[in-house]
């Protein structure tokens, strides 16, 4: 059943909204949106960097030294830095979501979105500190 | 393939890395990306790395964190690209090079931590 559609002038065209590819500058709630989501190239960096670390830990004392070297780079150091700010804006957001995504009951009743935050961050606190712990020495 | 297997995989391997990379990127990169190339504290020395290193669970923990951490970054990407930037029309070929490039990634994190293992 092929019919043809005669296109008039008060034909109803399917609404398209044009949005500007600038949408997330209009409101802060729109920019911190996006903030988070690139969070996610900077953890991608870090990815590289831990690499760069153990492969040159793994290929000698020369390579340590001179990854060492690279990341006292003063452009080094401000990428890193900034990352840093990304990263913990990421674990920020993260644990502020989870109580929305993790819903657990105990004798029927719903844990509190309070209870599960403090049980991020407490675990958070003592991850850290074991890392800190074991690469310390 | 079907969407509606794919799709629960993504969002898994998105929330793993996302919680691997909130719980232990911060102070990792703070050790090692701040802390010693700034003198605050005394970088570890070659030996006590390796021996950390040599540790089978460490390089477990550290490939799982990278591997998930960068299929947390595709999924992310993919979504900062096509709804950020309004490429909903370029999505296969997004999608592609995000988990592309996390699937090379993890293969490099692999050879890199598994290699002496």
């Amino acid at each position: 059943m092929t019919e043809k559609v005669e296109y008039g002038e008060f034909y109803a065209r399917w609404y398209k909204p044009r949005v500007s590819r600038l949408w997330w500058l209009r409101r802060r709630s729109y920019l911190v949106f996006v903030v988070r989501e690139l969070s996610s190239v900077f953890v991608a960096w870090f990815v590289v960097f831990l690499l760069l670390l153990v492969r040159a830990v793994s290929q000698g004392e020369r390579e340590y030294q001179r990854f060492r070297d690279l990341s006292a780079n003063p452009w080094m150091l401000a990428l890193n830095v900034i990352t840093l700010f990304f990263v913990v804006f990421h674990t920020v957001t993260w644990f502020d979501a989870a109580p929305q995504a993790i819903v657990v009951r105990l004798r029927g009743r719903r844990v509190p979105a309070r209870l599960i935050l403090l049980l991020h961050y407490a675990a958070w606190i003592l991850l850290t500190g074991i890392t800190a712990w074991i690469v310390l020495d | 393939m079907a969407k509606t297997v794919v799709e629960p995989v993504r969002w898994l391997l998105f929330s793993a890395g996302g919680m691997l990379a909130a719980m232990l990127v911060p102070g990792l990169l703070l050790l090692f990306g701040i802390a010693f190339p700034l003198g605050w504290l005394d970088p570890p020395d070659r030996e006590h790395l390796l021996a950390v290193l040599d540790n089978p669970i460490t390089r477990l923990v550290l490939l799982a964190l990278c591997v998930l951490a960068l299929f947390h970054w595709a999924q992310r990407f993919r979504y900062t690209l096509i709804d950020g930037l309004q490429l909903k029309r370029h999505s296969d070929i997004i999608n592609f090079v995000c988990y592309g490039l996390a699937t090379v990634g993890s293969l490099v994190a692999a050879n890199v931590l598994l290699r002496t293992l």
